[in-house]
Order: structure tokens, then sequence, then C-alpha cells
């Protein structure tokens, strides 16, 4: 059985799955406030949790073989509330 | 009526995916809705209702910037870098769950299963640690905004990871059967895709609530 579950973890989706924890990573790093601006750190990690987000939904979800309008339903959920995330925080400055 | 398409050798696979584990992702199928498409409207409107909670946490930090960058010192970022961590392995299993029911590997099934709820059980538990731990120090929700926000936020995803362990705990039951009916396996489909959304919408609050400066 252990075998037969490795066979299945060989596969593009465990690779996006690393992926996705690298960038959990990476966030928590700029997170830190190591970043050399933190404004411009906090905006990067919006990108980064959306793209991990999309990435969840087409991979895990299976959406990129949904019909288009699911696809894209999910797809515009994405770039809204990333996009007035970003206006909003943007908007109102750092802490 | 045992149609049986993931478990059964004679039907065809769900969404015109070919079985296998590397074929199954090189192969484009026809477009399929994972699940019931009635899950996917209580799933987008989970989402859209949380999309309003960011919104809504957004604009108060909007206003108290500098009550919300203190606040956010007190909370610890391993906590919730954690149970993302947690959460990301997790839905690695369901899906890798959802792909051995489809290639009829039941006890592959029932492992990713039992590891995926592993997963959120560790989820919960740090989450209550956390919680614990802000309480003594002085900071529940009634210390201010920022953490009645991060209490009401952080609880309703923590009862929405119970919901999603509710589930799995049934594909669990249901991954036992040696064939599943159409409807069955949608509901495979359905809750996996429940349990990604949990994962999903945490990803969000991972970030909103630990990382922002």
């Amino acid at each position: 059985m252990t075998a037969e579950l490795l066979t299945l973890l060989k596969n593009r989706i465990s690779l996006i799955w690393l992926v996705l924890i690298a960038a959990t990573l990476i966030s928590w790093w700029i997170g830190t406030g190591d970043a050399a601006s933190p404004q411009l750190g906090t905006a990067a990690v919006f990108v980064v949790v959306f793209i991990k987000v999309r990435l969840v939904g087409l991979y895990f979800m299976e959406l990129r073989d949904a019909p288009l309008p699911l696809r894209l339903l999910f797809e515009g959920y994405c770039l809204i509330v990333c996009t007035t995330l970003l206006v909003m925080y943007l908007a109102t400055g750092t802490g | 009526m045992e149609l049986s398409p993931p478990m059964s050798t004679t039907a065809p696979p769900p969404a015109g995916r070919a079985r296998g584990s590397g074929a199954q992702d090189r192969v484009r199928r026809t477009p399929h809705v994972p699940g019931e498409a009635g899950v996917w409207v209580f799933i987008l409107g989970d989402l859209a209702a949380f999309a309003l909670l960011f919104g809504v946490w957004m604009y108060y930090r909007g206003k108290e910037p500098a009550l919300f960058a203190d606040s956010q010192l007190e909370v610890h970022r391993s906590f919730g870098a954690i149970n993302t961590l947690l959460l990301l392995t997790s839905s690695l299993f369901v899906i890798t769950a959802v792909r051995a029911v489809r290639a009829q590997m039941r006890r592959v099934a029932q492992a990713a299963i039992g590891f995926a709820l592993v997963c959120g059980v560790g989820f919960l538990l740090d989450k209550v640690l956390e919680w614990t731990d802000l309480v003594a120090n002085g900071h529940g929700p009634t210390a201010n905004n920022y953490f009645l926000y991060f209490f009401v936020l952080t609880g309703l995803h923590a009862f929405h990871v119970l919901i999603g362990m509710g589930i799995l705990t049934a594909l669990l039951r249901l991954s036992r059967k040696p064939s599943l009916s159409k409807g069955q396996f949608a509901f495979v489909e359905g809750g996996a895709c429940f349990w990604h959304m949990v994962d999903l919408i945490w990803v969000v609050l991972f970030a909103l609530l630990y990382l922002m400066h």
C-alpha cells in the first residue's frame, strides 16, 4: 500500500504542493519584517497568497478541468479579492 | 443504482480523465464539475462571505493601523505558519485520496484520508494552543478590535475545519465500499472540494492576520 501511495504521490500535484509550501515559507520570511520595504513586502505577500489560492483551486479542486463558467468564476474571485485587498491596503498604508 | 464509476473496472473514469497516476494528469479531459453543481453554489457562497469578512478586516485595520500593527506583534506567526503547512499537506492527501478512489485503490484512499484527518486534528490543536496562549496573556477577544476580529475570523474558520473533518470522516466510510454510485462519487469530489476551500480561506487569513505590515 505504501508503494501505491508513493506512486500516486509521484505526480505534478505533489510538485504544486512543494511550490505551495515554498511560497508559504517565503511569505513567512517576508512577514517577519526582514523585507527592505514593509509596504512592498506586504503587497508581495498578497500577490503570492492569491497565486497560492489559484493553485489550490486549479490543481487541488481540479478547476482546471471545470467548465469555463465555473473556472472563470473562480479566476474572477481571485482577481477581484486580491485587487480589492491590495487597494484597501495601499489606501490605508502601513501600521 | 450502483454505477460505481470510480471503483469499478468496467465503468469509465468520472470525468473523462484517463486512469493511472501519470496518464491521469497528462490527458486533458472533457470539462467536468467536481462534485454536484449544488456544492459549488455553497462553496462559492462561502468564499463570497469570507471575501466580505476579509474586507471588514481591512476596513477596521485602516481605521486603526497602529493598534492593529502593535497587536499583531503579540501573535506568534509560527502558529499560523504551521497551520498553513498542515492544511496544505492535508489538501495534498485529500486530492490523492480522490485519485486513489478513481484508480480503485481503496486502502490507499483510506490511508490518505486518514493522514488528512491527522493534519486536521493537528490544525485544531495548534489553534487551541494559540487561543489559550493569547487569552492567558490578556489578548482575548475583548482586548481590542484586532483581537475581536482575530478570534471571530479564526473561530469561524475553525468551525469550517470541524465541518470539513466530519465530511472527511464520511469520505473515509465511503472509501471502504467496494463500489460507489455516481452520486456517492460526486459526494467524494464535492467533500474534497469543501476541504480545499477551507485550506484556501486559511491561506488568505494567514496573510491578513499574521503577515501584513
